[in-house]
């Protein structure tokens, strides 16, 4: 049984098809990579997957459990999560609070009305782990928006990993992160706990073929191709759409 | 997986421990400090009873600005913590208002206290009932649906008129003693007090709220509600528990005005002068930080009332131009202002 399942999944905004009967699997343990051009549908599928939307046909499933009517929130508690391509954070809050409120939320400690937050202990022991895990822990007091843009990328994946999910998605996690620091990011998502699936969107080739295990091409809302990293790279289809030059170089370079 | 990075720890497991209990340390330091009390915050407090000294014949006056600052209280619960805009907040006030005004006159109940609590259940269900409903709306949707419910109950008690007493309202009320005991003078030194010690309450009660863990979710509400939701955060049942509550807490206002004016009239209602007007409290007082509720709402009724004597219709150009300026000038209030001010005092006399 896979962890993540995709079943004939399909999507219309009125007459634009998004999502074209995609069909998709992610197991315990799975390094996924979601590539394909700009508009191809890719974010649109992570916010199909999470419930942002409501698909138009098909089905999510989490470990065989059909998942498609239920809430974006119940499916975060079930245990999918998600980083945004563009940051999505509390950023007048500081770095710490930022965690306080994923554990607090997962905890359900968030409920409590009557108690004071420094109270919890447990929330902001596990908050400060995942920080110093990712080596956050000195900017703890910050606030999200007094950070160089690297290190909010860094709390956006921090955010995701202490849901404790059991699948996750990560969009471009390195987007926006100029090359030279993009590999902090990249070192954290190599260290992720090897239990969680992992579905990556990301556009450099390189980061691609050394994450993940499989990959799925997906052009204009329909998978054009799934298969073993090595075997996508090679295929004559995929270059055409997408690789184009940068494959080409790649083997000339090879050569 | 590949890595150059194999001497650092792996994502979720706890890092070196003498540091990073130190830094622990720290952050539960930093969160526990957010709700000690500061000496400033008695500042206030003390301002109030030495008004009560100092202004012995404005007592009925300034249990009118103490009801406010309440109500203004009230909506920066949802304003400032959570982040919802709303236009019709004077609804739960009005509701307040006349659950102890048709209490008193139609079942014969006039304990004040009591009456609070009644007025506190009425509105704060009131709150659930229409916040279940509009709360799933965001920005000028729920703006004008909240202003347009608020003048459809106004509209809805002009029509049951021998009930409510329309815009004449129903004079007269008459309410028991405070525990009995404290009956009411004609200077309002009584109900002074009475106002300012359910204000402090109330006020206690509310700190304690925003600086739960329930409050640090309405500020993660406020500030990415996206997040909030991909995090697994119930949104709508944690905007309507705020809700409720901040109804509620309406709804006290309102009946303390009932009860310190002995009257009750549909203008408890109006747009302008409760719905707009607890806003513009919150916005030159600065919102979601407490005390500028009290600070807005002190401005706004003192500035009201002096203007007023000056020029009985122009009044409202000067709490417009206060506005503007504060607007212009302080984004986060005066209350800000004045922080500042004293950071700068500290900095300056550390030198």
């Amino acid at each position: 049984m896979s962890a993540l399942g995709i079943r004939s999944l399909n999507k219309n905004f009125g007459a634009l098809r998004v999502a074209r009967d995609v069909n998709l699997s992610l197991e315990r343990g799975a390094r996924h990579a979601l590539i394909g051009p700009n508009g191809a549908g890719k974010t649109t599928l992570v916010n199909l997957i999470t419930g942002v939307f409501k698909p138009s046909s098909g089905g999510v499933f989490l470990d065989g459990e059909n998942i498609t009517a239920l809430s974006q929130a119940a499916r975060s508690r079930r245990g999918i999560a998600r980083t945004f391509q563009i940051n999505q954070l509390f950023r007048g809050l500081t770095v710490l609070e930022n965690l306080y409120l994923s554990v607090g939320e997962r905890t359900r400690a968030c409920g409590r009305l009557w108690r004071a937050a420094g109270a919890e202990r447990a929330v902001i022991e596990e908050a400060m782990e995942h920080l110093d895990a990712l080596q956050l822990a000195d900017d703890a007091l910050k606030k999200v928006r007094e950070l160089p843009y690297g290190r909010q990328r860094l709390v956006e994946i921090a955010i995701a990993i202490a849901q404790r999910p059991k699948v996750l998605l990560l969009d471009e996690p390195a987007a926006g992160v100029p090359s030279s620091e993009s590999h902090l990011i990249l070192d954290v998502v190599d260290r992720l706990d090897p239990d969680i699936a992992i579905l990556i969107i990301e556009h450099d080739m390189d980061v691609v073929f050394r994450f993940a295990k499989r990959i799925s091409v997906l052009v204009a809302g329909a998978v054009l191709l799934e298969g073993e990293a090595g075997d996508i790279l090679t295929d004559e289809r995929v270059r055409a759409v997408y690789l184009g030059e940068e494959a080409a170089d790649r083997e000339a370079r090879r050569g | 997986m590949a890595g150059n990075s194999s001497e650092l720890p792996a994502a979720g497991m706890p890092g070196k421990s003498g540091q990073a209990a130190a830094m622990r340390a720290r952050a539960v330091a930093y969160l526990a400090n957010r709700q000690r009390f500061r000496l400033i915050e008695g500042l206030p407090w003390a301002l109030a009873i030495a008004a009560y000294f100092a202004f012995p014949d404005r007592m009925t006056f300034g249990s009118q600005i103490l009801l406010m600052v309440l109500f203004a209280l009230s909506l920066d619960l949802i304003l400032g913590y959570a982040g919802i805009v709303t236009l019709g907040h004077a609804a739960f006030f009005g509701i307040g208002a006349y659950t102890v005004g048709l209490m008193a006159s139609r079942l014969g109940w006039n304990e004040p206290i009591s009456g609070l609590f009644a007025a506190a259940a009425v509105a704060g269900f009131a709150g659930v009932a229409s916040g279940a409903l509009l709360l799933r709306y965001r920005g000028l949707t729920l703006l004008v649906l909240t202003m347009a419910t608020t003048i459809m109950l106004q509209e809805f008690g002009n029509l049951y008129h021998d009930l409510t007493g329309g815009y004449d309202g129903i004079p007269g009320l008459e309410f028991a003693p405070l525990f009995g005991r404290f009956d009411y003078d004609l200077y309002g030194h009584t109900i002074y007090l009475y106002a300012l010690g359910v204000l402090f309450v109330m006020f206690m009660a509310v700190r304690r709220i925003v600086h739960s863990p329930f409050g640090a979710a309405l500020a993660g509400i406020r500030e990415n509600v996206a997040r909030m939701h991909a995090i697994g955060s119930p949104v709508h049942g944690r905007l309507l528990t705020a809700y409720a509550i901040s109804a509620a807490i309406a709804g006290v206002a309102g009946a303390l005005f009932t009860e310190t004016n002995a009257v009750v009239t549909l203008g408890v209602f109006d747009f302008d002068t409760y719905s707009a007007a607890v806003l513009v409290m919150l916005i030159l007082g600065g919102a979601g930080r407490l005390y500028g509720a009290f600070a807005g709402a002190v401005i706004y009724m003192v500035l009201q009332d002096y203007l007023a004597k000056l020029s009985p219709s122009f009044w409202q150009f000067g709490v417009g131009l206060l506005l503007v300026l504060t607007v212009l000038f302080a984004r986060n209030g005066l209350i800000d202002l004045f922080d500042r001010f004293i950071a700068l005092l500290k900095r300056t006399a550390r030198r």
